[in-house]
């Protein structure tokens, strides 16, 4: 088996989180906004399984299952708000929708 | 064994890389899909077999169709003004110097306090499924009741409303124009 030590696993996992949020950040497209979420589920899931394997326990992959349920529902909900804003909107960009932006400040 | 992790961390790594700045959704969400299904390599070098499978099933496999779903339903051509005009190469330099010295710390961190060297058992489908069925009875059911509230959520939701409007008062010079061009 694998006898990489923890810490360049958990290096990998933070690098992986780090790519997700920053597509989220830089990102105006809703679809790669969405994406990037994907990315960071991922990557927590993947400390969960890299913990559990380390301690020789399942719970980390019990773990895994239950984020692999919320990212599905996740997706599942925000594809449909996605579908929605583009009917309403005809546009992608999330910097569209402000209609409850105060309109002095800006 | 280590050298394929390494070489599929590195495959994940610089596929999502790929897939965040990829302007195209769809090539995108093909790069996406090799990030995940590598990160699946490295769940089964762990000794993690079902997630394995799981995640090339249920991540690589479905919840990224219903993205290629969607992107091939809205049919978008990606050119974001916004993004251009944000995304300068000035604009780069401070995120990315706080990023290196956090990742710089991180690193050091992880060098000064050895963990103990891995020596990965594999943890098969049928201690995961105990522990999911024993231990964690009522998360299955409380994300069971989740999954639930997705389906009903992504089916109000998904519903296509018809516009109700009246067919004189609709107003539409537009319409009206080409139909005297083409009578």
């Amino acid at each position: 088996m694998v006898t990489v030590s923890m810490e360049i696993q958990i290096l990998f996992a933070g690098l992986l989180f780090l790519i997700g949020l920053t597509g989220f950040l830089v990102g105006r497209n809703i679809i790669f906004m969405l994406l990037s979420i994907e990315i960071m589920l991922n990557s927590a899931a993947l400390v969960f399984v890299i913990a559990g394997s380390h301690w020789m326990q399942a719970d980390g992959q019990v773990m895994f299952i239950f984020i692999l349920t919320v990212s599905a529902a996740e997706v599942s909900v925000g594809l449909a708000l996605i579908l929605q804003m583009y009917h309403h909107y005809k546009t992608l960009d999330a910097d569209a929708l402000s209609k409850l932006r105060d309109n002095e400040v800006k | 064994m280590n050298t394929i992790f390494y070489i599929a961390a590195a495959t994940a790594i610089v596929s999502s890389i790929l897939a965040i700045t990829n302007r195209n959704a769809i090539h995108a969400l093909l790069y996406l899909i090799i990030s995940l299904m590598s990160v699946s390599v490295v769940f089964y070098i762990l000794g993690a077999p079902l997630i394995a499978a799981l995640e090339v099933i249920v991540y690589a496999g479905a919840i990224m169709v219903l993205f290629i779903f969607v992107v091939m339903m809205l049919n978008i051509g990606l050119e974001e003004e916004t993004e251009k005009k944000w995304l300068t190469p000035k604009m780069w330099i401070l995120p990315s110097i706080l990023a290196a010295i956090l990742l710089g710390i991180f690193i050091y961190v992880l060098k000064v306090f050895q963990f103990e060297k891995t020596s990965a058992e594999i943890i098969g489908p049928k201690q995961v499924g105990i522990s999911l069925f024993t231990t964690y009875l009522i998360a299955v059911e409380i994300s069971a009741i989740l999954l639930l509230a997705g389906i009903v959520g992504a089916y109000h939701l998904g519903k296509q409303k018809k516009k109700v409007t009246h067919r004189f008062l609709e107003n539409t010079p537009s319409d009206k124009k080409s139909d005297l061009k083409t009578i």
